[in-house]
This record gives structure tokens, sequence and C-alpha cells, in this order.
């Protein structure tokens, strides 16, 4: 714990006027260790620092396209060009943009979804799906302040952070199986089986990171059954939503076979990776509620926490994702573009299995083209890693997350190379 | 087959309350009167009460687009150009703070998410420090210290007998505080009241921080918007950071760049050493990775262009004159309608003192409501006004509503 040393000056009287040297005096901030480099994040500014000209960054899940290049749709810089010489800056309302969760919402439950025609969703514009998942961690604490989450193994690093900041007592329930590189469905099952009644899971609703492993349709099924079972409540991260099969509504089947049967669910939209928003931070928070007047209690609570946090979310992204999906050219534009990206990371995929098995490879590599999304999970240790990073200026978290984002024609075969060599003595 | 939905767990929840500020401007938009007035949120407007896009923002946005740059994710810490130039601004590019490079400056969420981010700080490494925030202050404050599970207390601050500074009350809380606590104090144009220190006072007020080992917190919101100079209105965090004082500072742009939905501003913490700077500014980037991952782009660049350009800076300071110019001028004919139509011979000229966009009337809760009920204006129930939604067309108007409520109403 860390606990302040009260400066050494205490007591020190310092005439008016004087200005005291920085160096004489002891600084509050004695105790403050530097922070451990996220890892993430932290392996970018690596890849940044290295001056090697063969250098591959799949890092951070952000998308590139086959030159490498960071890529802003199309649809987005139309939809900028329409909102720019916006005459109006003022505040959003605290829950956001009306429009834009509006749109966001038919995303996720359907177009044509009752809940939405029935009013029972409350839902908040988030800060992307890291603003959202923080929400409804705050929410949960406050609202049902006995219960856990259970979180999967492996998850994005960030959700052990978030729900631990809110305070928020977590477990783990199993997912990625290492042996096939898949999913470990029947301990999953016996980790809901024998949670308490009423546990929050956190479910990936499609393209599970880190490992890209995700249920298939009747697993889901079960995973539901069971849940409903049990009574536990469903919380849907849902980061890559059209990113996954190239489908929006494809990607979202998980959620709607939850509702199909009958599930309260909660979740957490991102459109940093759909529509290249990253920086923008665009998001949606939802919970579904038993009726509309839940709905509007629900929501004034969401607002609640929000105002403390940063009073009103930021508007230039909500624009640029109201005026795309309120408009059926640019929707139609925007759909034809995810499709292109999810389809050159299959493609990616692909080629990435194809060259390691034409190196000989003598490992089995078919869990890239099992593996769905942005990631794959390559079973490789850290030490192999960290060898891929130093000898082949390579940069990837240490769990063999591979961003397939960062795959290029260009550096597919080097990255192929790369991995045989480090690994083809285990 | 839609089957239905258990019983749900969320039985409990109950409506929140209506924000005390936003939710004013939420019922000013439901008042169909057409005398109706919008002294609520503090968002600045023009002569004809229309919300102001400032035009060195139109600029900078234009050039934004014409440059078609990419939306990657900013670093945690945010916009490195837009920290380098907020800070700098703030200081002065040639303060020995900066020189030294002491300063550890974070993008955050506007004035609301700095706070709060220095709120969480505060929690992990000074746990069971307080902070002393002035009586009253702006509504969110306890809010968000709460939510960060600060404990806080007040100082006193506004003396409702003068409608004017407590001096003594204030100097001698922040006296009685535990040593090391935070105190929290308004850089200038304070909120609600528009009631700030003068130079000899905050140096008094540096002095007994000082004495008791307490750190400065200063929440600053309106630079510029105070008096119209950038420079002069961060004179209160400079005087701080001349004595060598380690302190934090929340910035805004929200209404000195009327950029207010961009959610743009900085948490700056000076520390004694550069070392100290690099391992705060660290673990600010930790939390703030537990709440957004990373801030919002837009709102830093527009920032970032416009500070960065001689010319577009030059326009940024001449607009920010006009809207503080405004201000002033509406303050004066409040001033004069108020003196001439209250016949009690109650000296309204606290309004001329007050500075920034907000006044404190001296209205209790009860005529605050008549002043919205009977009149249509909307203020907040503390008394306090926001001049910026006021043009000299409205005084008299107004002058009416508060001479009524302040002698007709108990």
């Amino acid at each position: 714990m860390a606990a302040a040393v009260r400066a050494g000056v205490s007591g020190r009287i310092l005439g008016r006027g004087s200005a005291v040297g920085a160096r004489s005096m002891s600084s509050w901030w004695r105790s403050v260790e530097p922070a451990p480099k996220d890892p993430i994040l932290g392996v970018t500014e690596a890849f940044l620092a290295d001056p090697s000209p063969d250098k591959v960054n799949v890092g951070v899940g952000a998308y590139r396209d086959d030159n490498g290049k960071p890529v802003v749709l199309e649809c987005v810089r139309e939809a900028e060009r329409r909102v720019a010489g916006n005459q109006n800056m003022e505040y959003l309302p605290m829950g956001g943009s009306v429009k834009m969760v509006e749109e966001t919402l038919k995303l996720a439950y359907g177009e044509d979804s009752e809940f939405i025609k029935d009013k029972r969703i409350a839902a908040v514009q988030a800060l992307s799906g890291t603003g959202a998942c923080r929400l409804f961690a705050d929410f949960q604490k406050r609202f049902s302040p006995d219960s856990q989450i259970y979180i999967p193994v492996p998850t994005w690093a960030n959700h052990h952070n978030i729900w631990r900041d809110a305070h928020v007592p977590q477990r783990t329930y199993h997912y990625y199986h290492p042996e096939s590189k898949g999913l470990d469905f029947a301990a999953l099952m016996d980790d809901v089986k024998n949670a308490p009644n009423g546990s929050f899971f956190l479910l990936h609703a499609c393209a599970h990171n880190p490992t890209g492993v995700d249920p298939s349709e009747d697993q889901w099924r079960e995973i539901s059954y069971q849940i409903k079972v049990k009574g536990h409540f469903p919380f849907f991260d849902m980061a890559y939503q059209g990113f996954a099969s190239g489908d929006p509504e494809r990607d979202a089947k998980a959620i709607r076979i939850f509702l199909e049967d009958g599930h309260a669910i909660g979740i957490a939209q991102s459109y940093a990776k759909n529509m290249g928003l990253y920086g923008q931070r665009v998001g949606c928070l939802s919970v579904l509620c038993e009726d509309e007047k839940q709905a509007i209690a629900v929501k004034s609570q969401l607002q609640q926490l929000a105002r403390p946090m940063y009073s009103n979310p930021p508007v230039h992204g909500a624009l640029v994702v109201s005026t795309i999906l309120g408009d059926p050219e640019l929707k139609s534009l925007w759909l034809k573009e995810v499709k292109v990206m999810a389809d050159r990371i299959i493609g990616m995929r692909t080629a990435l299995r194809e060259n390691l098995e034409k190196f000989g490879s003598p490992l089995s590599w078919k869990h890239i083209t099992e593996q769905i999304g942005m990631f794959c999970y390559s079973g490789m240790t850290p030490e192999q890693v960290d060898q891929l990073t130093k000898e082949y200026h390579i940069y990837l978290t240490r769990n063999g997350r591979i961003s397939m984002a960062g795959v290029t024609t260009g550096n597919v075969g080097y990255l192929a190379n790369a991995i045989n060599e480090v690994t083809k003595s285990s | 087959m839609t089957v239905a939905v258990n019983v749900s767990r969320f039985e409990g929840i109950t409506m929140a309350p209506p924000d005390p500020i936003l939710g004013v401007s939420e019922a000013f938009k439901a008042d169909t009167d057409e005398k109706k007035l919008n002294l609520g949120v503090g968002a600045y407007r023009t002569e004809e009460l229309q919300p102001y896009v400032l035009k060195v923002v139109e600029k900078a946005e234009n050039l934004m687009l014409e440059r078609g740059e990419n939306k990657e994710y900013l670093p945690i810490e945010g916009l490195a150009a837009f920290n380098k130039a907020t800070a700098e601004l703030l200081f002065g590019a040639d303060n020995p703070v900066i020189k030294q490079q002491r300063v550890a400056t974070v993008q955050s969420l506007s004035g609301t998410g700095s706070l709060r981010l220095a709120a969480a700080l505060i929690e992990r490494y000074f746990p069971g420090a307080k902070v002393l925030i002035s009586s009253p202050t702006w509504g969110n404050h306890k809010n968000i210290f709460d939510d960060a599970r600060v404990p806080w207390s007040e100082y006193r601050y506004y003396d409702p007998k003068t409608v004017g500074l407590d001096f003594e009350g204030m100097i001698a809380d922040i006296k009685d505080a535990p040593e090391g606590s935070f105190i929290l104090l308004h850089g200038c144009a304070h909120n609600p009241t528009g009631i700030d220190p003068n130079p000899e006072q905050w140096e008094k007020i540096a002095n007994v921080i000082q004495k008791k080992n307490h750190i400065p917190f200063f929440d600053v919101a309106y630079q510029g918007f105070a008096s119209g100079s950038l420079d002069a209105d961060a004179g209160s965090v400079r005087l701080f950071a001349a004595r060598g004082m380690e302190l934090l500072v929340a910035q805004s742009y929200s209404k000195n760049l009327g950029l207010y939905a961009e959610r743009i501003g900085a948490i700056n913490v000076v520390c004694s050493t550069a070392d100290a700077a690099t391992r705060v500014k660290s673990q600010l980037k930790q939390l703030a990775r537990l709440m957004y991952s990373n801030p919002p782009v837009h709102g830093a660049k527009i920032v970032a262009n416009i500070v960065s350009d001689p010319a577009l800076f030059n326009d940024w300071k001449a607009e920010m004159e006009m809207m503080a110019g405004r201000i002033k001028n509406v303050r004066q004919k409040l001033n004069d309608s108020l003196s001439a139509k209250d016949k009690s011979g109650k000296d309204w000229s606290f309004i001329l003192k007050q500075i920034g966009m907000f006044s404190f009337t001296g209205l209790s809760k009860t005529q605050s409501e008549n002043m919205t009920n009977k009149w249509h204006v909307y203020m907040t129930k503390d008394g306090r006004i926001s001049l910026a939604g006021l043009n000299l067309a409205k005084c008299e108007y107004l002058a009416d509503a508060i001479v009524d409520s302040y002698h007709n109403v108990s």
C-alpha cells in the first residue's frame, strides 16, 4: 500500500514572494512508483521506437490495409464532410447522442426488435468499449453489491482492471483449451453450473479477444440454457460486430439467441474497429429491462454514474456514427467496407497458415483459420515471443496473440518464417 | 418465440434525481413561454442568445478535414502536441516548471475527467487524505470525490452578508484542516459565485497552504474567459508555482474554446522533480486506462492546431476578449437596470465586482424557484445565474424578476 510520506519541509514557512528551489523540496510523490507498461499499448510504443526496416507490428488490434497503413473508411470521410461546419458544439445530454444510441441498439438487438419498440432498453453513449464496460461495472457494484463477475480465461487484459477498480469481486471461468487451441466447452459449462446462482458472466459476443475462439451456434444455445437455469446475468462485450464474419447480423447471433431465450442482458458496443473510429471513443452501453419505466430508471442511474466521470460524452464520433447509420446509402457503403476489412483478415489467416505449412513446420496451424476476428492465439510461449521480437523485430503481446490486421501480403512470408524458426524445435 | 423475461434483478432501482445543473436546461426546453430565459448551464451564448462556434475552431476543423488525418487511438496520455500546448498555456512556455520538465500532463475528458483522474490518484496514493472544497462550489465536485471515494469537507468561501468573499473564514478553515489536505481552488472566475480572491489574498492563501503542508489543487475551467486575457487568468496558478510548490491543475477548453461537447481538457501535476513527474504521469495513465483506455482525439487536435499557429492563436485571443467583453457589458447593464428598478436602495454592485460567466445573486432557493415559476427564468437553486445566457435586451426583464423575487418572496 502506498502511503504518502509527508514532505520533509513540513512546518517550514516560506516567506512571501520567495521562490523555493525545486531541489530543496521533498516531493509529495516520492512513493509513487512508475507504473508497469500497459501490455498491449506498450507493444506499439516499443515498435515505434525500433529503427529496423524489417519490423512488423502485429500487436495492438487496429486494422491496417494490405500496405500496413491505417484506414479511414470512405463512409466516415463522407460523414465528416457532412458534419463539418456543424454549428453546434453544445454539450450532449448526459446519455449522449439519442440518434446514435437508437441506431446502435438496432445493430445489436435487431432492426425490428420488439425490445426497442417497447422501449425496454436503458442505453447511454459510452466512451467506446472500455467506457461501456466501466460504466456497467460501476452500475453492477452500486445496484448488485453482493454480486461477482465471471471473466473468461484468457480475456482482454483490461477487463480485469476495470472490474477490479469498480470493486466488483471477480472469478474466472474456463474458456481457452491450449491443447486444441479451441474452446474448452466442457469446463466452461461446468464453471457456469458451479457458479453461485445469479452470478454475472462476461461473454465476448463474437471474435473473442485474444483467442479468436468463438462457441458454435449450438454451443451458444447450450450456454444460454445453462445460464438461464442458474439465473446468471449475461453481459456481452461486443467490440467486433461485423469484423468477425463480415456480416454484422451474423456476428450478433449469440446475443439474439440469448434474447430469444428470454434473458435480460447487458451489452457493451464499440465503433472503434468496425467503423475505424478508434480515437473518437464512441460506443454504447445498454441494459435490457422489464419494462419502459424500469428502463428510464436504469438509464437515469447510468447517467448518474457518468456525470462524475466525464459529465457527458464526446460529440464528434457520435455525429459520424449517426450520420452514417441514419443514411441508407452511407450505411450500405459501411457494410461493404466492413466486409472488405473482414475478408482481408480471413485472407491473411489462410495465407499465414499456408506459408507456415509451406515452410514445413512440424506443428499444426489449423487453428489460424479456425479462429475468427482480428486476433489469432498462436500458442507461442512468452519466451518464443521475446525471441520473435529480439531477433526478427516482430511485435506482439507476450501471450502469443497475433493481430491479423497487421499481417499483409508483403510481410506474411517473413512472419511465417520467423514463427517457424522460433517454434520448430518445440 | 419469445419467453417472458425473468423478474428483473433491477427491480429495486429508483429514478436518479435530475442533475441540478444539466436538468435546468432540460426543464427550460420543455417551457413554452416566449419570455423564457435560460440562465442555467454555463455555456456561452451570443448577443442573439445563440450557441457560438468560434471562427478559429471552424478554421481548425477545415484544416483537419483537408489534411484527412487518420483516427488511430491516441496514446493513453493523449495527443502529445496538445499536452505540450496546454501546459505552456497554463504556466507560460518559459516557466521553470516547464523547462525543468516537472509537469505531468495527461489529456482528459474536459474538466470533469481531469478532476476525476486527480481524485483517483489521490485515493490511490493518499488514502484517507481529505479534499477541501469551497462552500459553495460547482455541484459536480462533490459527486466526483464521492464516486472516487475521496473524503471531502468544506471551507468557508461565500459571505451572504457582503455577497463577497469570507476571507477570514476561508483562511481559518484551511488552517484547521488536517496537515496534508488537498485544497481545491478555482483558478479564476469562481463557479458559482464569480467571486475571486485578489492577488494579495492569493498570497495569503498560499502562505497558509504552505504552512500547513497542504497541496493546492486548482480547477481552471475559465482561463481567458474571466478577464479576457489567458495570462492574467492563470495568475493564481503561476503565483503558487513560482513559490516552488507542488500542485495539481485541472483544465478545460469547454468554455474558452467553445468545445463543450468535445470533452477536451487536461490534468497537470507539478512536481518538485522531473523524475516524480514521469512516475506520476505513468500512474495517471494507468487510471485512465481503467476508465476509457485513451481520450478522444478530435478536440485535442483542434486545440493543438490553434495554439501552435500564431495567426490562429491571435484570432483565438481576439474572440476570447470579445466573449469576455460581452459578459462584462451585460454585467454593467444588469447592474444599471437593478439600481434603477430597485427603490429599496439595496447595493447590487457586487454584480460588477464578480467575474466570469456566473453571478451569485444572493437569491435563496425559494426565491430562485420564483424566478422560474413566475418569470420563466431558469437558473440553479443556489441563486446562480449564468450571464452567458443573458443579453442586453433582456436585462431589464431580468432585473424586474430579480427585484420581485428578492423583495416579495421569503
